[in-house]
């Protein structure tokens, strides 16, 4: 096997990525503590030049490299590019946010760029083996990423639980992935799908076989996204988790679930879509229900998000389940307009958290309005986006998905979904509310530095520019799987 | 002059881009600067309006000004505005509105103005776009933000119970319009079109109709609003700042009219027939009960509020009377049914002026006095004859008095009822009756007797401001009263149009 038949090229991105993970990690070994900041701009320059590299080498087609078991093709492209931006968001947003707690350490940002080679793993997986890698080398940064404030009580216990569960999550996806082993003989994905066409379509004793490992990678991706009923992680994680790392693992790995259950569900057991599509359709139909209804009752403001994610995993899913082109296409475009929304929300948190203040009840929003116009509008922009109201992202991001349902006529499903929304937009009125009309108890104005705002404001300016203009990130979605 | 220039989104943009530079003007500075600002913007969209109105030719029933341009090829959803004669007298309605409640809170608003008048504004240029809109999901898009400004007005500048209030409202109205979504969107699964013509000529089934219609019906019905989904209008109103009320009352339940004309009648005219008993039925309760209801109100703009009700009842009495008079093959020629459409939308605009007058009045005193308790006042007239004048006349209105704008559209309906049955007339002519007692007695407990107490006492007359106000509605009132016909005319093509289309069966 030479060199050149590895195709190095293609993954350049990751390569890159991961030398620059080890090499700060050496750096930030010999930097005393006040020169920390050298870390966090070595850590953001390689997510630029990453990003860069992505840039210049869109891919052409179907690329393989490292025999076959990496695929570069559109919606790479398209995930690990929002992937890179959004994980920069993230790092912007946290720095001050670490600082005022002691805990701005190199550990966080070498765990971070290795949580992002792993989602671009996922994204490029074209056998089952590095789909698995990829996501181990995610969830194990993250395991760590939330004990990362190690005195903290409640993030050991969030961590612990984060372990367990998504240990047990694994051990079900390597479970099923091994009798999916078993019946098709491949670990490539394009083989399994061809030995999953000809079984099911046999309609022999082996069909069992294959529905019983769908089962388990089903509940494996289900524990992984967070939808009900394998939901339970999400809240005390969020919840835990210093807000810098909830940001971390409510924002990109969700574009990389996604990307996990279409190299899965759709690419290698395609064959079995009429039978998954049962499955996510109680999934989806539980997350909108138990997401929405629930979260009403949190005061939390990082409960609430978690439980929102879970009715937007439901809106997700349901994208997915149309099972057409239109129905992928709806999704990413949802994961997508989600990230940038939940990304903006914790920022939002962060802005507002200072030392020794969390800033993450939903009561201390109250009167942000008075305190500062300009980012309790930002916020408002960004609830009312989660809740679909137009003119923001959110509001086309649930019309492709219901139009991509209505399509399979599936009509009904459309009626759940918009009627658990009105549930939903109760709570996140309840958040422009305390903004707007509570007054602040707290009146001192908000502090954070320029790159902070600035980052904040593209933020929430980007979801009301897509809100105006939806049709050039569409069109993306839709290139991608045509 | 105004041929080459793209009207209509002048007129949406022109308030919002306006109301955006209103909002970044702050509240730190000079509140005077940004009140001209607004006033400023807000006539200046008035005057491209009328625009509209001359270059507007009355002959055809097609759309006017159009403007079309791709927005999201992936969903063929396109930039697209249009007018026809039901909904140019409907945008100048509004943006004449909006000058007026740009000049009630002049002085009042003392809290964070700049936010105020730009939530107006920007409240302004979507309520133009919703009426402009030709393309469904276009629509939709404005006639969801249209909440969203109101949602704040109410939550911020509104009384005691402003939140329950503005929750009440919003969520009532985004459940009513996420059904209208779906059905929407199953259309465009069906005929893979959003735009709003090729909805009209979409064949559908009785029961694929049955299903669109009462999905737009909760839409439409909330914001009209009709008995028994009218909640939380009272709600709304008693809360909302005066201005707020009055866009309130004046535009965005018109909004609710003419979804029924835009979208319901013309797109599902089979089951528009079929269950036009039902809409029948809940505009006359309107029409009777809320009436009643109306009667016992302590609170004057709760009183307004309920009379609003029942007058929107004329509006959706008037547009669904239309198949009965149909029914019988001796009217099926005759003008019956255009009367009864066009009394509608008479009724529609008369009622944006007078109730934003009684809003304005009630603003008026509640400015004064701090209470909108009617048994607070008592002899107003000793200390306040100018507004006591305005006021009985604007009460007349209400009543519907000959000679007054709230005359014309209500007659035109009855008379029109007459055709379809002579107990609709006749519950649908009661109103008379119950207009002129609820809002007379208001008057006469407000206004004359005694001075009830020393703050009726130390009330004092209408400043300028507040009579440019009143004088422009009275005239506004007074003409469309004695000469609705300009208004009828521009109409007329569109109305027979319209009338031709939702006979002729879809399936």
């Amino acid at each position: 096997m030479t060199l050149e038949s590895l195709n190095i090229a293609i993954a350049l991105p990751e390569i890159f990525l991961l030398v620059m993970a080890c090499l700060i990690l050496i750096v930030d070994v010999f930097l005393p503590p006040e020169k920390r900041n050298l870390t966090y701009v070595l850590t953001q320059l390689s997510l630029l030049v990453a990003l860069f590299l992505l840039l210049n080498n869109p891919s052409e087609g179907r690329m393989l490299a490292f025999n076959d078991l990496f695929v570069q093709d559109a919606m790479a492209d398209a995930l690990k590019l929002f992937i890179i931006i959004i994980s920069f968001g993230v790092f912007v947003y946290s720095r001050e946010y670490l600082q005022a707690r002691n805990i701005f350490k190199g550990e966080f940002y070498v765990l971070g760029l290795f949580s992002i080679v792993g989602m671009m793993l996922m994204v490029s997986a074209n056998n089952l083996l590095m789909l698995y890698l990829g996501l181990e080398l995610l969830s194990l940064c993250l395991y760590a990423l939330v004990a990362f404030n190690r005195d903290n009580g409640n993030a050991s216990e969030a961590a612990m639980k984060y372990f367990i569960l998504g240990a047990i999550a694994s051990g079900m996806l390597l479970y099923g992935m091994s009798i999916l082993y078993g019946l098709s003989g491949s670990l490539q994905l394009s083989e399994i799908a061809e030995a999953v066409m000809q079984t099911s379509q046999e309609g022999n004793a082996q069909r069992i076989g294959l529905i019983f490992a769908l089962v388990f990678i089903v509940v494996a991706l289900a524990f992984k996204l967070g939808a009900v009923p394998f939901h339970m992680w999400m809240p005390d994680v969020y919840h835990g988790s210093p807000t810098a790392v909830t940001a971390l693992i409510g924002t990109a790995p969700k574009l990389a679930g996604f990307a996990m259950i279409m190299r899965l569900l759709v690419e290698a057991l395609g064959g079995l879509q009429a039978d998954w599509q049962q499955m996510i359709i109680v999934l989806s139909v539980l997350s909108l229900a138990v997401g929405n209804i629930i979260a009403i009752a949190q005061t939390n403001l990082k409960r609430m998000l978690a439980y929102s994610t879970i009715s937007h995993v439901g809106f997700i899913m349901l994208g997915i389940l149309a099972g057409t082109s239109e129905g992928y296409s709806s999704a990413m475009f949802y994961t997508i307009s989600y990230a940038i929304m939940s990304l903006g929300g914790f920022g939002i948190i962060m802005l507002m958290a200072r030392q020794g203040f969390e800033a993450d009840k939903i009561t201390d929003l109250a009167g942000l309005n008075q305190r500062s116009p300009w980012f309790a509008f930002i916020m408002m922009v960004l609830m009312l986006s989660m809740a679909g109201v137009p003119p923001t992202v959110g509001f086309w991001a649930k019309l492709a998905v219901l139009t991509a349902v209505v399509e399979v006529d599936l009509v009904w499903m459309a009626i759940i979904a918009v009627f658990f929304s009105i549930i939903g937009i109760f709570y996140y009125l309840r958040i422009i509310k305390v903004m707007y009309f509570d007054d602040a108890v707290d009146t001192r104005p908000l502090e954070c530095g320029r790159d902070m705002q600035i980052a904040l404001s593209t933020n929430g300016l980007a979801i009301l520019a897509l809100g105006f203009y939806p049709a050039a990130l569409m069109s993306l979605c839709v290139s991608v799987f045509s | 002059m105004f041929a080459d220039l793209p009207l209509l989104s002048l007129l949406v943009w022109l308030p919002i881009i306006g109301g955006v530079a209103v909002l970044l003007s702050g509240d730190k500075g000079d509140a005077n600067g940004v009140r001209v600002l607004s006033l400023v913007i807000s006539v200046a969209t008035f005057l491209l309006s009328i625009g509209l109105y001359t270059g507007f030719d009355s002959s055809t029933s097609s759309m006017q000004f159009v403007e079309k341009h791709a927005w999201i090829p992936a969903f063929n959803i396109n930039y697209h505005f249009g007018v026809d004669g039901f909904s140019m007298p409907l945008i100048i309605l509004t943006t004449f509105t909006t000058i007026l409640v740009v000049l009630a809170g002049w002085e009042v608003i003392k809290k964070k103005p700049a936010q105020y008048l730009a939530a107006f504004l920007i409240m302004e240029g979507l309520m133009v776009a919703v009426f402009a809109a030709l393309d469904a999901i276009f629509f939709y898009v404005f006639w969801e933000a249209m909440l969203v400004p109101m949602f704040i007005l109410i939550g911020v500048w509104g009384g005691e119970r402003r939140v329950y209030a503005t929750i009440k409202f919003f969520i009532y109205t985004f459940i009513g319009s996420v059904f209208m979504l779906v059905a929407l969107i199953y259309m465009y699964y069906k005929g893979g079109s959003f735009a709003i013509l090729d909805m009209h000529a979409l064949p559908l089934t009785l029961n694929e109709q049955i299903l669109i219609f009462l999905a737009f019906l909760a839409a439409f019905a909330v914001k009209v609003p009709m008995w028994p989904v009218h909640t939380w209008l009272p709600d709304a109103h008693v809360e909302a700042p005066t201005g707020g009320s009055v866009i309130l009352a004046a535009i965005m339940l018109k909004i609710g009219g003419y979804g029924f004309i835009r979208f319901s009648m013309p797109i599902t005219p089979d089951a528009a027939q079929a269950l036009d008993w039902l809409i029948i039925l809940m505009s006359l309760v309107a029409v009777v009960y809320i009436g009643f209801v109306a009667l016992v109100q302590r609170d004057m703009k709760k009183l307004v509020a309920y009379s609003s009700i029942a007058h929107m009842g004329f509006v959706t009495l008037g547009l669904f009377v239309v198949f009965q008079i149909w029914e019988d093959p001796a009217n099926a020629a005759g003008g019956g049914a255009a009367l009864a459409v066009e009394g509608a939308m008479i009724q529609m605009i008369s009622h944006g002026f007078i109730s934003g007058a009684m809003f304005l009045m009630i603003g008026v005193l509640y400015d004064r006095m701090h209470t909108r308790e009617i048994s607070a006042y008592g002899g107003v007239v000793h200390t306040m004859p100018v507004f006591a004048g305005f006021a009985v006349f604007f009460a007349m209105a209400n009543a519907g008095l000959p000679g007054t704008s709230g005359f014309v559209g209500e007659f035109m309906v009855i008379l029109a009822s007459f055709q379809a049955n002579f107990w609709y007339a006749f519950l649908a002519a009661l109103t008379l009756i119950l207009g002129a007692a609820y809002t007379l007695w208001m008057v006469k407990r407000v206004f004359y007797g005694e001075i009830a107490n020393d703050g009726v006492r130390a009330l004092k007359d209408l400043n300028s401001r507040e009579f440019v106000i009143m004088a422009i509605l009275a005239v506004a009132v007074l003409v469309l009263g004695l000469w609705p016909a300009p208004v009828i005319d521009v109409m007329h093509a569109t109305v027979e149009n319209f009338l031709q289309h939702i006979a002729a069966s879809k399936l």
